[in-house]
């Protein structure tokens, strides 16, 4: 069983789970280092599994508003696919009830880019989610990060849409981003605006290629014996 | 040939020729094995036909029965393992056990340790070692295990590890043996689970029983046990060590032939691949991942020098990547290993794995092809595996391409690993059997995966035709507004691209595009053909042709 170290510093909860990750002793200390997370604007994925980890062995110890807060944790942490991660080990019977319904909605409208349903639902369920600080900021850069994929112009309204921003301080978003990500502005063929994204291999696939050409050594390698 | 033979890089043998003994593999006979009779299996019992076939007397206690054969079975077994001799310790245990199972054992169990103790010292570590097989043996019987066994066989695992983890096992036994020993504890513990849960069918004397049995095969057991093995093994940093180059692992393929042991060491080894295995079955893909990453599974390891636990390793690892959407990682996995036993099988034909090997290859190739449905990375398969899937996946992938749902449920049925629930029920609700729920619940995640992705192959099929096309264009050729494709698009960007490790963003897509306001702009998807790579398979295929042609005699 691995010991704790010698010295006696105290440990943070992250070092707590790589040496006791089969212990459920450290359940209350996971618990509350969820709460920490939400305070800190931090997230630990690996601590959050262990937590959910430590229920799945003794459903009787499960706390709901726990798992709520782990999960909306998640939902911000996309496009990783850690949402998926946590639902894989919750009992099937717990998902079929509120809040855990509703949050796996808003994840299916994440994961298929149908942000005005999500912003929509979002706004129905603000005590659920509004317990969580960074909750909004978060959703608009996962936002960003698959339209950044897709567009290298973007019709305005589109943006607005996805990241549930409009009038005046869209325009100041776009401001901020023309500063600090090299947006730029244009105007579109319908006469709209058009957001112009920098480049990136993703939306621009051109510069991906090449990689694939040559033969790697270890192929060549073969050849010796032959050769020799 | 002992199928230890071919679990490796052919490359790795020149490495290997300093070595003065040539442990648990099949070449040749080793010159020096000591002063006993010559071999095992040229014994009278044997060669005389198996006389004690006669059932013993009535009256006689067949458990306490010990024919002839077993006995000399046991003694020159435990002589091996005091000896080290891990080439006659692995044909015995591969070859002999197995023969004797099948001609003596079909349906009855070995006798028992307490009737064989007496010609073997009565020696504790070699009586737990064959607990282990008797168990093992037992488990495959056809009636199923009853609960005192299941408890027993727990109660053996538990000492023999704790023996082997207090240091006192100074043994060498092959690392077929040691894997089986962490793949059996592992169904045991899987098969141990699906038992509880099947609740209905319990007897008022097996719930009682099992109500007091909270600690057998816990959970929290089988972990720790497995993280134990891992940490009190130090492989982990062995195996970062040997990296520098300032020990060896891989290259003796985990044995030591300075005199020690390689028991733990090996078994801390297969303990990572044990734990990819549980956290799969926990539905906890992350974790499994994370626990195999000592492992380099692009490299020839100790891994695979047992098809066993290359094909565990694999499965899992490809399973739990096509469960985090890393299709490309799966797909990779699953076709090297699957071509790897497709060019191996005939020599496993005669190894008691055999059947599981094809059943696992079976299930890789329904996984290979869920895989290629949702992502239709074609390139990445090598020709022999893509034949096999044309011959036999053809309709179904057709049938996944156009989004039937009904053909993923089947295919993910019968691919799937026997996912379990871990918790103990609760006796004093109404008994209900819950040995599926663990299983509908991944299936029912997955299935919502794929309906995520249901547009994805027709936007597919059309961006392929072109270089660039409009949204509205595309749209009414989809017969889907163009809202709903904006987001198709999102989707199908968000779908193909997973965020690695290290937080950079790895593509899986096959067809790549981008969108300026209103056009969809195709990347060039044409192919650039790899003609180095088919040249040099045709270079050393012919090479081959010509040698063999110049072995040939002309009489």
């Amino acid at each position: 069983m691995p010991g704790l170290p010698q010295q006696q510093v105290p440990i943070t909860v992250d070092q707590l789970v790589q040496l006791n990750p089969y212990n459920p002793d450290i359940l209350p200390d996971l618990e509350s280092y969820v709460q920490e997370q939400v305070a800190e604007k931090t997230y630990s994925l690996d601590a959050n599994l262990c937590l959910l980890r430590l229920y799945q062995f003794e459903p009787a110890r499960l706390n709901v508003h726990v798992i709520t807060r782990i999960l909306v944790k998640a939902l911000m942490a996309l496009p990783s696919p850690d949402f998926n991660l946590c639902m894989f080990l919750i009992p099937e019977r717990l998902q079929m009830e509120e809040p855990f319904l509703t949050l796996a909605t808003l994840a299916h409208f994440l994961e298929t880019a149908r942000f005005r349903e999500f912003w929509d639902e979002a706004n129905r369920n603000r005590d659920i989610l509004e317990a969580v600080p960074g909750f909004n900021q978060a959703i608009q850069s996962y936002a960003i990060h698959v339209l950044s994929l897709t567009y290298q112009k973007l019709p305005r309204q589109i943006l607005a849409e996805a990241i549930n921003v409009e009038g005046l301080s869209l325009d100041k978003y776009i401001e901020q981003q023309q500063q600090h990500s090299g947006w730029s502005l244009e105007k579109g063929q319908a006469g709209g605006q058009v957001v112009v994204l920098p480049l990136n291999e993703d939306n621009n696939p051109v510069s991906r290629k090449n990689a694939a050409d040559g033969i790697p050594l270890e192929l060549v390698a073969k050849l010796f014996p032959v050769l020799s | 040939m002992s199928y230890n033979d071919y679990g490796r890089d052919y490359g790795r043998d020149s490495r290997d020729g300093g070595r003065d003994r040539d442990y648990g593999r099949g070449g040749g006979r080793m010159e020096d094995v000591g002063g006993y009779e010559p071999d095992y299996d040229d014994r009278p019992e044997f060669r005389d036909g198996f006389r004690d076939l006669v059932p013993p007397e009535p009256g006689h206690d067949p458990a306490s029965y010990v024919p002839d054969v077993v006995k000399t079975f046991v003694v020159y077994l435990y002589r091996h393992i005091r000896e080290k001799n891990v080439y006659e310790i692995h044909q015995m245990y591969e070859g002999s056990f197995q023969k004797l199972s099948e001609r003596m054992f079909q349906k009855t169990h070995w006798p028992s340790v307490e009737a064989i103790a007496q010609y073997v010292d009565n020696d504790h570590v070699f009586c737990l070692l064959y607990k282990e097989m008797w168990f093992r043996h037992a488990y495959a019987l056809p009636n199923p295990p009853t609960l005192e066994e299941r408890c027993e066989s727990w109660d053996n695992y538990c000492n023999l590890f704790q023996v082997i983890l207090h240091g006192n096992v100074n043994m060498q036994l092959p690392n077929q043996w040691l894997w089986d020993m962490v793949d059996e504890f592992i169904y045991q513990f899987q098969s141990f689970c699906q038992y509880r849960a099947k609740l209905k069918t319990k007897t008022d004397r097996e719930l009682s029983l099992l109500r007091q049995c909270d600690e057998v095969w816990n959970v929290y057991g089988v972990l720790n046990y497995l993280q134990a093995l891992i940490d009190k093994s130090m492989i982990i940093q062995i195996l970062e060590e040997e990296k520098d180059g300032t020990v060896t692992f891989t290259a003796t393929d985990g044995y030591d032939y300075h005199g020690g042991t390689n028991v733990l060491k090996v078994l801390g080894y297969f303990s990572i691949v044990g734990l990819l295995r549980v956290h799969c079955l926990l539905g906890d893909y992350h974790s499994g991942l994370k626990a195999l990453a000592p492992i380099d599974i692009n490299a020839p390891g100790v891994y695979n020098t047992v098809i066993g636990c290359q094909v565990t390793t694999m499965y899992y690892f490809g399973f739990a990547n096509m469960m985090l959407r890393r299709y490309v990682d799966a797909i990779r996995a699953f076709n090297s290993v699957l071509l790897y036993i497709h060019k191996t099988k005939q020599f496993h034909q005669r190894s008691p794995q055999y059947e599981q090997i094809l059943k696992k290859n079976e299930q890789m190739y329904d996984l290979l092809a869920i895989c290629l449905s949702l992502c239709p990375q074609g390139k990445l398969i090598e020709e022999n595996v893509n034949n096999y899937l044309r011959e036999k996946y053809a309709d179904k992938m057709l049938r996944m391409q156009r989004s039937d749902e009904a053909q993923f449920d089947e295919l993910f049925t019968h691919a799937c690993p026997k996912f379990i629930t871990p918790s103990p029920p609760n006796f004093d609700e109404p008994l209900v059997n819950y040995n599926q729920d663990a299983y509908r619940l991944q299936l029912r995640l997955f299935l919502s995966e794929v309906r995520q992705q249901q547009l994805l192959s027709s936007i597919r099929s059309f961006l392929k035709l072109y270089t660039t096309i409009s949204i509205t264009k595309l749209a009414s050729f989809m017969d889907i507004d163009e809202p709903t494709l904006r987001m198709a698009l999102l989707t199908y960007k968000h779908k193909t691209h997973v965020i690695d490790t290290d937080g950079s963003v790895l593509s899986n897509a096959d067809v790549e595009f981008y969108i300026d306001d209103d056009m969809i702009h195709v990347a060039d998807s044409k192919e650039t053909r790899r003609f180095g790579d088919y040249f040099i398979r045709h270079i050393l295929r012919f090479e081959d042709i010509i040698t063999d042609l110049e072995q040939v005699q002309i009489e």
